[in-house]
């Protein structure tokens, strides 16, 4: 120890301080709050995300098209299948709330029902894509070795081809008899890549996580921790990719049919590609399927980041 | 470096030659979060005289780092100073504007900080930083700097400076990077300098060498020293006066020996009982209290009402009751044998083979390494030639500095890792050729306990889901009586039942691993690999999971196999040391023999380095331990072999352990 003469001398008498003990009641050591209710990641996720505007005006909203996608007849009583040339190019009012286009459609019953399209296709191109992204990066990540070189080939160069370029191309090949199922296939086939890389980036980190090491020691398969430990913790990132995704294909569907590549159902980008020659003398028409589309799409990329913020560690506060 | 250059410090005398040169009053600090204000430091009173030296002790959240940060004011943005006031040399800078704090900054107030790995800026090399310093502070400029910084580097305790001033700070070890930072704390020769757990992050030789090096420095220099540490025996040992900080408020404060010697404050007497590196002594268990000779006897009895809880859980499920049987019985009756041979030399037992539960032997692990071109590997020796016995019963703990193998045998014992040569016997059993059934029984029969307390528990899970995994995992019992084992289990580790529906999330790192340790004794194992089990935790929280491990260990018959870098835990808890240096076994034997007669140059030098370990503790014996009695009783017990009135036992003749530091 250091033992500096002049240290000691400016020091006046060395004073020696004790709090009373009242002011700072000694508790027991590591003492457990038995008073706390008790909170899941996802109960504490859900209870941050209730509180967020952000995702409750966006769940709001795609609840709202949830419902127009389900019941669009609750809405409107015109068929946006039938036009009626007599009534071409009708500006709103009179019966026909946002009008008609120059085939007669009713504008408003075309946007409603263009929801069911733009959704269904969404949905289902997600749902398909992240079963395929889980599934690839989560072997890749935890299997590793040369499982993973090639996995990781093969997804880089799925990412290599555009989406829509390559569902243009699905849909040159495939010419006639195309779904909307199938349209969400193609889809999901070009956009399962980024799932599948924030998958593996999360598997790889979470499997040497002390956790899964205890588990194995305890005498847990390999496959046992992958689905009972790996992928419960790895999976937050994919659902908000995910939910973002929805609107990505939501936006690749709408391309596709404003190139003309669709069911030949009713779909917002076929409006807007429609009314493009009209743009001059009636711009509203396209901007109402635009609009409804860009909509959709916030709606899903808010509800991304706000389900994002709510499962972000660093966002919590234990 | 002479101090002729530039000892500002020492020249210039401060304004009020008597007075201070830090001097806080009433400080309040309180934090803004989302849950309300926190009032992390609540009217706390400090001085620090020039060229002395003031250590902060205390827990983590005690406010110690706190409030030696807010007088740089490098508190984060929520945190704000709310009452009281901070003088510097006589000037009161609670509230002058930010430009002359950051004056301030560097020359005359230095700041060494916690994290050696993460407070070097990786892109640029270690010179030009103290270059950077050095300017920031109107000391040098360009190649007056670099030269500047070439001496401060040799000051600092590097050796071939200039070489190093151009290295990048990934080229540095942990300790090379500590004693860069120690140079660009003292760059500018301030008066102060603020060190926040400067060595906590090295190993315990590295630690010592920074730590004297940086008290001959500050000495030369005139500087004074306010280090910040949550370990009482490193601060007894470098400051003349202690502050102990306990949720905010300081609840003792003077001179460093007084306040070891005669602690008054409920609190200081409770962390002097709890520091390990201060009085310890193998630990005695709850059951073996004043009866230390039939320690194993009572352990015997501890491991029947084990056998019974399982008994329902295990006639459920017809395959596993045999296993079970078998495990529950052979602890109970190898203990009972070993009783036999124990001599009166405690739980040493100079028994068969029989005792042996596991056996090392000849281990070894290779693993190749990325070498200069990517398709030829370097082979590097992880484990060279280790062999150990673990009797039944007994703890051996295996000790070593970073690097030196022993996570890697703790490991290879777990079979999570094969090793490259050599085998590992478990009663006399070859464990690498065990599959299937055999395999599943093993596992059962040895469990670890990690050292994260944070990433040992899925967070997915409840308390309840991880504890009975295991049991799920097994398939022993049914919903209910599983229920009632994870009752039992919390129960064992001091824990309520009402907290199986939490989630980790919600738990103290003490409370975690507590959990853990309930999940690693669910199966009923014979041996726990304790892997730095608990390394990460407070002095304190360290002290109840040491003895709740020591007290299961009679209760259950369990043998422990205990990793650590801590050797002043390893006085605690073992029976039986094991000390690596570089993948080797330099030292082996019993924890006594170790301890006070080491044979080893290493071993000499860690035990030498255990902070505190020097400082006569006279009061020892007679400190009204409010939490525990086991420190007093169990110097007691063993009073004959040892000098009570020196922890380390140590020989005055001894350079090492004598008290020549003091």
């Amino acid at each position: 120890m250091r033992s500096d003469q002049t240290a000691r001398s400016l020091r006046p008498a060395a004073e020696h301080f004790v709090a009373p003990l009242d002011e700072t009641p000694l508790q027991k050591v590591d003492a457990v709050d038995t008073t706390a209710t008790p909170r899941s990641m996802w109960g504490e996720a859900s209870h941050n995300l209730v509180r967020n505007p952000v995702f409750v005006i966006s769940a709001l909203l795609i609840l709202l098209l949830l419902f127009v996608a389900a019941f669009p007849g609750v809405f409107t009583q015109y068929d946006p299948t039938k036009g009626d040339l007599s009534i071409s190019n009708q500006p709103p009012g009179d019966g026909h709330l946002l009008g008609t286009t120059r085939q007669g459609y009713d504008v408003w019953a075309r946007v409603l029902y263009g929801t069911r399209t733009s959704l269904t296709v969404g949905f289902f191109a997600m749902v398909i894509s992240t079963v395929i992204g889980v599934v690839i990066g989560a072997f890749a990540g935890y299997v590793g070795g040369w499982v993973d070189e090639v996995l990781s080939r093969i997804t880089e160069i799925f990412f290599a081809l555009p989406l829509v370029l390559g569902a243009i191309v699905a849909f040159t090949a495939l010419s006639n008899g195309v779904g909307t199922v199938t349209i969400a296939l193609i889809l999901a086939l070009f956009g399962w890549t980024n799932i599948a890389r924030i998958t593996r980036g999360t598997v790889l980190s979470v499997k040497y996580q002390d956790f899964v090491t205890a588990s194995t020691a305890l005498g847990a398969g390999r496959l046992t921790n992958l689905a009972k430990h790996v992928l419960p913790n790895a999976i937050a990132p994919v659902i908000v990719t995910a939910t973002v995704n929805l609107g990505v294909f939501i936006v690749a569907q709408s391309t596709l049919a404003y190139l003309g590549l669709g069911t030949g159902s009713v779909s917002w980008g076929g409006d807007i590609s429609d009314a493009q020659p009209a743009l001059r003398n009636n711009p509203m028409m396209l901007f109402y399927p635009s609009f409804a589309l860009a909509i959709c799409v916030l709606s899903f990329i808010m509800l991304g980041d706000a389900v994002r913020d709510a499962l972000d560690p660093k966002a919590r506060k234990r | 470096m002479s101090t002729t250059t530039a000892p500002r410090a020492g020249e210039q005398p401060a304004t009020d030659e008597a007075g201070p040169l830090l001097e806080i009053r009433d400080l309040d600090i309180t934090f803004n979060t989302s849950s309300g204000p926190v009032h992390a430091v609540r009217g706390a009173n400090l001085e620090v005289y020039p060229g002395e030296t003031v250590a902060i002790v205390g827990e983590s959240g005690s406010g110690k780092s706190t409030t030696a940060m807010s007088i740089s004011r490098l508190l984060p943005n929520n945190g704000k100073v709310t009452g009281g006031s901070i003088r510097f040399d006589g000037k009161d800078i609670t509230s002058v504007p930010l430009g002359q704090i950051r004056a301030l900054r560097g020359s005359e107030i230095g700041l060494v900080p916690q994290d050696p790995m993460s407070n070097l800026n990786p892109l640029w090399k270690v010179g030009s930083q103290i270059d950077e310093a050095l300017a920031a502070n109107g000391v040098a400029k360009g190649a007056a700097a670099k030269q500047r910084t070439v001496e401060l580097l040799e000051e600092a305790g590097l050796p071939d400076a200039e070489c190093r001033a151009g290295q990048y700070p990934h080229e540095f070890s942990g300790g090379m990077r500590q004693r860069a930072l120690i140079a660009m704390g003292l760059a500018a020769r301030p008066r102060l300098l603020i060190a926040d757990e400067p060595t906590s992050a090295l190993d315990v030789t590295v630690q010592q060498q920074i730590l004297d090096h940086l008290d001959t420095l500050t000495a030369e220099l005139g500087v004074a020293v306010l280090l910040i540490t949550h370990d009482l025996g490193l601060a007894a040992e470098r400051a003349q006066h202690l502050v102990v900080m306990y949720k905010g408020q300081i609840v003792e404060s003077g001179p460093a020996l007084q306040i070891l010697q005669d602690p008054q404050h409920p609190y200081t007497k409770r962390l002097i009982a709890a520091a390990p590196s201060l009085a310890s002594r193998r630990l005695v268990s709850a059951k073996d209290r004043g009866a230390e000779g039939e320690a194993t006897g009572s352990g015997d009895g501890g491991a029947a009402p084990v056998g019974g809880s399982d008994a329902p859980a295990a006639s459920a499920d017809g395959g596993a009751a045999a296993v079970a049987a078998t495990a529950a019985a052979t602890p109970a009756a190898k203990a009972a044998a070993s009783d036999a041979d124990t001599s009166g030399s405690g739980r040493e037992s100079t028994g068969t083979d029989a005792d042996i539960v596991i056996r090392a032997e000849n281990l070894t692990k290779v693993f190749p390494l990325r070498g200069k071109v990517p398709w030829r590997s370097t082979p590097f020796t992880a484990v060279d030639d280790v062999s150990f016995d673990l009797r039944r019963g007994t703890t051996t703990a295996i000790v070593g500095e970073s690097g030196s193998g022993k996570s890697t045998v703790a490991q290879m014992v777990l079979r999570l890792l094969e090793p490259t040569s050599g085998r590992i016997l478990f009663e006399g059993r070859d464990i690498a050729g065990m599959k299937g059934r055999e395999m599943m029984a093993l596992r059962r029969r040895v469990q670890p306990i990690f050292q994260n307390p944070y990433g040992t528990l899925d967070p997915m899970y409840s308390i309840y889901r991880t504890i009975e995994e295991p049991l799920r995992l097994h398939g022993i019992g049914d919903a209910k009586s599983r229920e009632a084992k994870v009752r039992d289990l919390l129960d064992k580790v001091a824990l309520p039942a009402a907290m199986m529906r939490r989630y980790p999330n919600e738990l103290s790192g003490g409370q975690r691993q507590r959990i853990a340790i309930a999940r690693a004794l669910a199966l009923d194992p014979e041996v726990v690999v304790c892997d730095e089990a608990v390394s990460a935790l407070d002095v304190l929280v360290q002290d109840q999971v040491l003895h709740l491990l020591n007290d299961l260990q009679a209760e259950l018959g369990l043998s422990y196999l205990f990793i650590t870098h801590d050797l002043a835990v390893v006085r605690q808890i073992a029976d039986r040391t094991v000390v690596m240096e570089k993948g080797r076994i330099v030292e082996h034997g019993t924890t006594d023999a170790v301890f006070h007669g080491p044979q080893e140059e290493y071993t000499k030098r860690l035990l030498a380095a255990i902070p505190g370990g020097s400082i006569p503790l006279a009061g020892s014996e007679t400190i009204e331990v409010d939490v525990d009695t086991d420190v007093a009783e169990s110097e007691d017990a063993r009073a004959e072999d040892v000098d009570p009135h020196h922890p380390l036992g140590g020989d005055p003749e001894d350079p090492f352990t004598g008290a020549g530091h003091v």
